[in-house]
């Protein structure tokens, strides 16, 4: 097996290895506990519960385990620090609002593995001391609200949940709570705001929510990937789960691929999987036997890619090299046939929409791109335009309160960088 | 006026959580689920029941795009027309329903029987182009597949 040198020299580890976070979801029953507990869940909760919360937190250290909501931050290492700040309560977040365009990661695992999250995070409360968790779950997945709160109910009624988890004394509740429609409401001091009964607007960091979170408490937001990973790794333990994938960011990984491919869906491989192996061994090639054109890797706020990086791995240490990034794993693939333009003014329509408004350049600068590109998508685009829609996202760089108002900046640069040709042709 | 039912569902929310005003959200889905909509005359109930002014609920319900402030028809169909679905030709899908529903995104047909609201993504991208019809997913939407499923719905 060839491919994907990994940092450090060793090659990313291909091995195939059995689902994880997918496992037993073609099960017609996989939401329900007893299925669950029949296929060994709930064991690593007892083995959990065995060991010292803060050893359970040098475990996830030593995984090396990096969040799986975008920016990969190493997931221990935000759990010392909220486990280092002595105020109570502590609160466990997890982030179920997987809105960035081009992702459907979570949604097996919130609809159809249900209590592999429920697992994850009654140890993540246990390591934490936490004894409150909220589900923050997006609006537009109605069933999943139902499917959760089932398992909820069913872990409660076993004694997994309440006010004596599995007979230790220990307190953990868990709630869903369910967004409205705000892609911003992902990230994560919105979130919180939002979680309050806010307009969920960002907010100023520091200080951070491990600090001053929910409440004012401190406060752990994860992915749903990032704590249905938690379970695995303290069955298996650090050092086998750090031998997956790649040596900087191990660990099993969800890819969900959309757009022009043959087989689209969620798969989940080893981190580190090139984008060719995705789009041509996993999901069959381009639709129709059409030639690629381009990638976007990890949802619609990363940068695009020409078809000739697709042999970069899917990692977070790999795809910055290469100009783009992880993000949320998420790979839209678009075959030669595809209108760029449109599908970049198309992106930033959606930033203007979700655009909270707290901040000048983002409010206002993402609505002037969508402008210039709406009128050269329509052909009505004017000489000079292209350079002025790339001055304008120059102008949101590094000046908005949040990632979003840089990331539709980002998304323009790219577009413009690697496929400025197809925006000259639509000027005349 | 809120059913009884409402308030006293609203009343068990408030128990989930450590502060009163984190139950606004779940609140107004409860009275949205009722009614189909927030009426202004809902949302001051809503803020008395809570003890969050007046201004404070407006602000909120308005800041998220799935609380809807004008009555909705019987079904509301939510169609994603973000680049998954778009590049799979759900611009066809929008225009289908004007030409034959007489359905435009934000409004409603004559007879009150479906709403239409054009959605960012709603996470099927692998299944492009999609949609919600109320609570219930529709994927791998085409011309005909779509009238089919909408048959359904009376
Ligand atoms: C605009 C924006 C949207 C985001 N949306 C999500 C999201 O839908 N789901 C998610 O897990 N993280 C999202 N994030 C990242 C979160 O802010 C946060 O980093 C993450 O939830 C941390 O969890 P992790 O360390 O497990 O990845 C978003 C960030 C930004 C700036
Ligand atoms: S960058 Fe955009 S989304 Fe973020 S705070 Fe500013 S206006 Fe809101």
């Amino acid at each position: 097996m060839g491919g994907g040198e990994g940092e450090g020299g060793r090659a990313v580890n291909k091995t195939v290895m059995g689902k994880v976070l997918l496992k037993n979801i073609e099960n017609p029953n996989s939401a329900d506990i007893a299925g669950y507990i029949k296929t060994g869940g709930y064991k690593a909760l007892s083995k959990a519960l065995e060991l010292k919360p803060s050893d359970i937190i040098d475990e996830v250290k030593r995984s090396g385990l990096r969040g799986r909501g975008g920016a990969g931050f190493p997931t221990g290492m935000k759990w010392a620090f909220a486990a280092a700040d002595s105020k109570k309560p502590k609160f466990i977040l997890c982030n179920a609002d997987e809105g960035e365009p081009g992702t459907f990661k979570d949604r097996p695992i919130l609809e159809k593995n249900p209590h592999l999250l429920i697992e994850g995070m009654i140890i993540s409360g246990y390591a934490l001391q936490a004894e409150y968790g909220y589900i923050y779950l997006r609006g537009e997945y109605p069933k999943a609200k139902d499917i959760l709160e089932d398992a909820i109910k069913q872990a409660h009624d076993k004694g997994y949940l309440g006010e004596d988890v599995h007979g230790k004394g220990i307190r953990f509740h868990l709630h869903v709570h369910q967004g409205a429609g705000a892609y911003i409401c992902g990230e994560e001091t919105a979130l919180i705001e939002s979680l309050e009964g806010k307009r969920g607007q960002p907010r100023i960091k520091p200080p951070f929510p491990v600090n001053e979170g929910f409440l004012s408490k401190p406060t752990i937001i994860n992915n749903v990937e990032t704590l249905a990973n938690i379970p695995y790794i303290i069955e298996i333990g650090a050092d086998a789960y750090a031998e997956i994938g790649s040596p900087d960011c191990p660990g099993p990984k969800l890819y969900s691929v959309s757009g022009h491919v043959k087989r689209p869906g969620v798969y989940e491989l080893p981190m580190g999987t090139t984008l060719r192996e995705i789009i041509y061994n996993h999901c069959g090639g381009i639709l129709g036997d059409k030639k690629l054109k381009a990638v976007i890797p990890g949802g619609i706020s990363t940068p695009i890619l020409p078809a000739d990086a697709i042999d970069c791995p899917m990692d977070f240490v790999n795809m910055p090299k290469r100009g783009s990034m992880l993000g949320s794993g998420a790979v839209m693939v678009f075959d030669e046939t595809v209108d760029l333009v449109k599908v970049c003014y198309r992106a930033i329509k959606f930033f203007e929409h979700e655009s909270c408004g707290k901040c000048t350049p983002c409010r206002e600068g993402v609505g002037w791109m969508r402008a210039i590109l709406e009128r050269i998508s329509n052909g009505s685009g004017r000489a000079g335009d292209i350079d002025l829609l790339i001055e304008v996202s120059n102008n949101i760089t590094g000046k908005t309160f949040c990632p979003l108002g840089d990331g539709a900046a980002m998304v323009v640069q790219n577009f413009a960088k690697h496929f400025r040709s197809e925006f000259e042709e639509k000027i005349h | 006026m809120l059913s009884e039912n409402a308030v006293k569902e609203i009343g068990l929310i408030r128990n989930k959580y450590h502060d009163v005003q984190s139950s606004l959200l779940p609140a107004l889905y409860v009275v949205q689920r009722e009614h189909g909509w927030l009426s202004p005359e809902a949302l001051k109930e809503v803020g008395e029941i809570l003890n969050v002014p007046k201004a404070e609920v407006k602000g909120v319900s308005t800041f998220y795009s799935m609380f809807r402030h004008k009555p909705m028809g019987r079904h509301l169909i939510q169609l994603c027309t973000n680049v998954a679905c778009m590049i799979m030709d759900a611009e066809r899908l929008v225009d289908i329903l004007k030409s034959r529903y007489g359905l435009e995104p934000n409004g409603t047909t004559d007879d009150g029987r479906f709403s239409l609201i054009i959605m960012e993504c709603i996470g099927a991208c692998g299944t492009a182009p999609a949609m919600l019809v109320d609570t219930d997913f529709h994927d791998n939407l085409t011309e005909k597949y779509i009238e089919e499923i909408l048959a359904k719905y009376k």
